[in-house]
């Protein structure tokens, strides 16, 4: 948790004086028994009413004093721990975004979001607890101790016994506790696990009639939470009275041993009462300590998170002088081998072809995921492990990362659309794009026929994930995104598997012509989307099978060729 | 109108009844309550006992009288002995009150959704379902087990000091009342702008992981376009919103605690100093003084906690509230009479009942009609419009069409997912609203393009299809529907344990399974969806014969995406917002060269 200190810097003045603003109030807390412990032993038994009122006043100052500091302390406090916890997420937001895929893929999306939300929220909370806790309770056990050693030494000798005989308790039950609470966790887990199973599944169990069944499932992890939870707070529940138990034990044998100094004199009762405070006031730490360590515990869990993605770093590197302009649309593919990170196997195996600028290539194949693999490696989104991948004559890892995937537009698979309208969804592809230039693109993707119907047109709502429309209409938004960019090489994975085939034909007719200069690259299942390609590539456990147009692969490509029957059975050409 | 993570009401709209109700659960444990209550309430009070003795022992000790200080020590010693073990069982009694509750809740809960109808999760929003089956129950968990038990000891403690208090010293009580009124006061304001402050919170944390789940999940899309800047630029904004709520709301949130402890030590140091007047007018002792002081320590902090365990409470009565509007949800319901008998000894029959009291014993063979039916989720809404069309027993009806169309509709109608609004769907002759919905869902099986399985080993997922299967019955199954062989390649076989909805296996293998599942049901009725979705071409044919060899021999329904499927159909019924506008098989319908015509020039891919 240390390790995370610097992200403190810009708040290091309320993180210093937050506790310093509870060591005050700590002072004052201690004060005012003693200044008790003064009327009832001075102005009580000398009859002294200025001397009460006196340090009556000084008390009621005191308490004044050590709250408001008690005040700033907690203000300090928070603004120290937010804005710890606010620094560190904006800087493990900034890291994420300069991931690489092989980052992403590593990571995996759910626990990148628990990261960046409950884990920062966590050690934000952790902080603040801890600037003030961490301090209060020994600090106000040390000085309580003092001041009761102070006013009696021998009758402080009970703490010798009460201390550790508490420290013990609280040692000894709590640590028990955690695995069984963890062991709750995993109950819990398995009960929300099989609620979410039939609420999704809702159609299976009624279709099948397994109402009962499930019934019974639930039972048996339903019995099992309550009888494990049951254990563990057993466990919990006895901590406490014990306390009360060492407390109000160590009040009666301070009551008796002190009780007799006061009849013999050698003690006033005044300092008597107020040393029975100091009693409640350091046993209490130790429990507040104790907290304060089960509550450290799983900030530095979540810690170890964050810094898990703080220092990871992306494996694609800037080159030393990037080259910014791409030549033209090419592609060269030499001898280029892809496994993927932590992986010995090659998905990639001896990958040779070079596409002219401005020509469109189709790629099929038996297995989606090498074919995907291949295209990634054009704008960087992974690198080659050999070989090299060449765009407009120059390898990729020449550019400028960011000026080549502005000019390689890529659809993915999976199509991300963003809350927010249209236009804006839109201009991921080009920031500043006027309405008429996004409406020539939607146009060029078959997408304004739909668009054009919404009355708010451009403005129409995005639901997050794109929910409110079609698969189909998703796709040719999507490319409608990619082509705002004006790319000089478009890559297209899968992106009109839910598109009907006559919109299909209409959007590669588009390629054809209005964007017969971008070099075009179609990963589809069906052979129609890319019939009419300049090349095809035949693509088969990561190396190529074959390549060239229709007629030649109907020819010389066995796999095309089963391919392209079992998606036309017995239908007359 | 679904709403994910929606903010979620903290307060109740009606207390007393969903009190009352929460009340008629402690019913099954009425031994638990009171016993708990009444521990409860005797460690409390023990407290103030304790405290009380002070007075008497510190006076005794002035006075200088030993015996009597050990009698009195003894005395305090059984009383201290006394509230540990009240306090112990109390805490107990309370906690297994509250998990037996809320085990109660959960069951009670369960049992009713499996009752629920298929509108209703499909209306809701999964996450505040979820949500109320978990965040909710937990909430009442808690308040249940701690916040009642508090809430009775804070009263109790703050009502018995006061009035300990006043027994020790009417006038002294008097000239602090002021003070008390302040902290009253103090405790009110100050936990006013907390919640205020902690719903900005609230409000600026969903925003903010809002935007995060969002750019993350489409993390991808925002290095292929390059959008890294500005993602980052609309973040620190919500950033630095969230920082401010949050600094602002812990503020509130903590400083209770040093306002609350140093005016305790106000109450004190006044205490102390009038106090000192009244030993020095012998209107008090200093035993008075010293039990009394210790009250003034003992009755700050129970105010404190008792503004927030209040608000613990209403949150948990309105997580309640979320509960009992489930539990009060109408369930699916079900007048239906006619039932399908399999005695093993006759083939399947339905038994109608007549007027008369007597029986018609109508065979079970599969003949399907509908007849002009009408359909609309919402009222007033058409998603179907006058649909007729019959099947005979084995044959395979076909539907094409594009996205919206209604395919996926007609799916929900034939089983009673959802009821029509007019027209009639008849079963062998029999209107299906008068068959009893299990045995009309008996008889049919439905594979669908969103798979779901279970967790449980794979043999028990095929098995979800006929509870009764035997292993070979499981296996044919598999056979069947082309699992067989990757079941077999896997290390644990049939015996493979599935992760939630089956997630450790590939989305073909899920789709496999599922068929498999149908298969081992033996259906008379079979409803097919063949969308598959990005699956390779390999295990993509895979399924297609497995579907091809379910769907041999029973009346099916058939969402198509494969020509040949299409081709082999008895009919083909051409869907367009909600209408048939073609019907007829293959060759009729090419010959039309209408709709399906157009359609079906080269491969047939359908949205």
């Amino acid at each position: 948790m240390l390790a995370l200190l610097p992200y403190m810097k810009k708040y290091k003045f309320y993180a210093v004086l937050c506790p310093i603003f509870m060591i005050l109030e700590v002072l004052g807390d201690i004060y005012i028994p003693y200044l008790m412990s003064r009327i009832v032993d001075v102005g009580i038994v000398n009859r002294d009413i200025d001397y009460i009122v006196k340090l009556g006043l000084i008390m009621v100052g005191v308490a004044l004093l050590a709250m408001a500091f008690g005040v700033i302390s907690a203000h300090f406090g928070a603004r120290a721990g937010f804005g710890f916890a606010s620094e560190i997420r904006k800087e493990a937001f900034k890291k994420v975004q300069g991931f690489s895929f092989a980052n992403l893929d590593r990571f995996t999306v759910s626990s990148l979001i628990t990261r960046l939300t409950n884990d920062c929220n966590t050690l934000g909370q952790v902080t603040m607890m801890s600037l003030r806790m961490a301090v209060r309770a020994p600090f106000l056990m040390l000085f309580a101790l003092i001041m009761a050693f102070n006013i009696n030494r021998s009758l402080a000798r009970v703490f010798m016994v009460a201390v550790p005989l508490t420290a013990a308790t609280i040692g000894i039950i709590l640590p028990k506790a955690r695995p069984l609470f963890q062991k709750l966790q995993g109950r819990v887990d398995r009960v929300n696990a099989i609620i979410q199973e039939n609420l999704i599944g809702i159609r299976v169990v009624k279709s099948f009639n397994r109402q009962s069944y499930e019934e019974r499932r639930f039972k048996e992890r339903n019995d099992d939470l309550k009888n494990t939870a049951l254990s563990a707070i057993s466990l919990v529940i006895s901590v406490m009275p014990m306390l009360n138990l060492i407390v109000y034990s160590t009040i009666i044998a301070v009551l008796w041993f002190g009780g007799r100094q006061v009849s013999a004199g050698t003690m006033g009762s005044g300092e008597l009462i107020s040393f029975i405070t100091y009693i409640t006031q350091v046993l209490m730490s130790l429990l507040m300590m104790s907290f304060f360590f089960m509550n450290l515990l799983r900030g530095s869990a979540s810690a170890g998170r964050i810094l898990e993605v703080l220092s990871t770093e992306s494996e694609i590197k800037e080159a030393e002088t990037p080259v910014k302009e791409l030549k033209d649309g090419s592609v060269t593919f030499e001898h280029v081998c892809f496994s993927y990170p932590g992986s010995p196997e090659k998905t990639l195996k001896d990958i040779n072809f070079h596409i002219k600028s401005g020509e469109t290539i189709g790629i099929i194949g038996s297995t989606g995921s090498s074919k995907t693999t291949l295209v990634q490696l054009i704008p960087r989104l992974y690198d080659v492990t050999e070989g090299s991948v060449k765009v407009g004559g120059v390898d990729v890892r020449e550019y400028d990362v960011k000026a080549l995937r502005d000019q390689v537009a890529f659809v993915l698979q999976k199509n991300t659309l963003f809350s927010g309208t249209i236009r804006e969804n839109m201009q991921w592809g080009k920031e500043d794009a006027s309405d008429e230039e996004i409406i020539k693109v939607l146009k060029q993707a078959q997408a304004w026929e739909f668009v054009s119907k919404y009355e708010d047109g451009l403005d129409h709502w995005v639901e997050q994930g794109g929910d409110n429309f079609s698969g189909g209409q998703k796709q040719r938004l999507t490319i409608a995104r990619a082509l705002l960019k004006s790319p000089k090489i478009l890559i297209l994975d899968d992106s009109t598997s839910a598109v009907d085939m006559t919109t299909d034909a209409r959007i590669q007719q588009v390629f054809k012509t209005d964007l017969k200069d971008i070099t075009t690259i179609i990963i589809a299942q069906r052979i129609s989307s890319i019939q009419q390609a300049d090349k095809i590539i035949v693509m088969h456990e990561g190396k190529i099978e074959s390549m060239g147009d229709h007629e030649t692969l109907m020819v010389k490509s066995p796999i095309y060729r089963e391919i392209y029957q079992s998606q036309l059975k017995g239908v007359a050409v | 109108m679904k709403s994910q993570n929606s903010l979620r009401r903290l307060r109740p709209k009606d207390t007393k009844s969903t009190l009352l109700r929460l009340f008629g659960y402690f019913r099954f444990n009425k031994l638990l309550f009171f016993g708990g209550i009444f521990f409860i309430i005797v460690s409390a009070a023990s407290q103030i006992a304790a405290n009380a003795m002070l007075s008497p022992i510190i006076d005794t000790i002035v006075i200088g009288d030993i015996p009597q200080v050990v009698r009195y020590l003894l005395i305090m010693g059984a009383i201290v002995l006394g509230i540990s073990g009240s306090q112990y069982l109390g805490n107990l009694f309370m906690a297994r009150l509250a998990q037996e509750t809320v085990h109660k809740i959960r069951e009670d809960m369960f049992s009713h959704m499996q009752k629920l109808p298929v509108s209703y999760f499909d209306k809701l929003a999964h996450g505040d379902l979820m949500s109320t089956f978990t965040n909710d129950v937990d909430m009442l968990n808690q308040s249940l087990e701690q916040s009642v038990s508090q809430a009775i000891v804070a009263v109790i403690t703050v009502a018995g000091s006061f009035a300990m208090m006043l027994v020790l010293s009417p006038i002294l009580t008097l000239t602090v009342i002021l003070m008390l009124g302040l902290m009253f006061a103090a405790v009110k304001y100050v936990g006013r702008k907390s919640a205020s402050n902690f719903r900005f919170q609230q409000a600026a944390l969903a925003d903010m992981n809002g935007y995060v789940e969002e750019i993350m999940s489409g993390q991808k899309v925002v290095k292929v376009f390059n959008y890294e800047e500005r993602a980052i630029d609309k973040f620190l904004e919500k950033n630095e919103q969230l920082r401010r709520a949050s600094t602002q709301a812990s503020t509130y949130g903590v400083m209770l605690m040093p306002i609350m402890g140093n005016l305790s030590f106000v109450l004190y140091a006044l205490a102390s100093m009038f106090g000192a007047f009244l030993v020095m007018k012998n209107s008090m002792t200093i035993g008075n003084i010293a039990a009394f002081l210790q009250y003034t320590r003992t009755i700050s902090r129970p105010i404190t906690m008792v503004s927030n365990q209040l608000n613990m409470l209403f949150a948990a009565l309105a997580g309640a509230e979320r509960i009992f509007d489930v539990l009060d949800e109408e369930a699916e319901r079900d007048e239906g009479d006619v039932c399908l008998v399999r005695d093993g000894k006759n083939p399947p029959y339905w038994k109608v009942p007549k007027e008369n009291g007597e029986y018609e014993t109508v065979p079970l063979k599969g003949y399907i009609t509908l007849d002009n039916v009408n359909f609309g989720y919402e009222p007033g809404q058409r998603v179907l419009s006058n649909i007729s069309l019959y099947a005979k027993p084995g044959q395979k009806i076909a539907f094409v069409g594009s996205t919206g169309a209604g395919k996926t509709t007609i799916t929900n109608l034939i089983n009673r997912f959802y009821e029509i609004d007019e027209g009639s769907i008849l079963f062998d002759g029999i209107d299906i609203r008068r068959i009893k919905k299990q045995d009309l869902r008996s008889t049919m099986s439905i594979v669908l393009q969103d798979v779901h399985l279970f967790e449980g080993t794979i043999a028990d997922n095929i098995r979800y299809g006929r509870l009764d299967a035997t292993d070979e019955e499981v296996v044919e199954a598999a056979k069947l529907a082309n699992a067989h062989y990757f079941i077999k390649n896997l290390p644990k076989g049939y015996d493979t344990m599935l992760t939630m909805d089956g997630q450790n296996l590939s989305q073909g293998e899920r789709q496999l399974l599922s068929i498999a599942r149908a298969a081992i049901a033996n259906p008379t009725v079979l409803i097919l969806d063949e969308a598959t979705s990005s699956i390779d071409t390999r295990t993509e044919k895979l399924i297609a014969e497995g579907m091809d060899k379910l769907m041999e021999g029973r009346t099916t329904f058939v969402i198509a995406h494969r020509l040949s499927t299409v081709r082999d159909a008895n009919a083909i019924m051409v869907l367009e917002q909600g209408r048939i506008i073609e019907r007829g098989d293959h060759e009729e319908l090419m010959r039309q060269k209408g709709r399906y015509y157009a359609l079906n020039t080269g491969a047939l891919e359908l949205e």
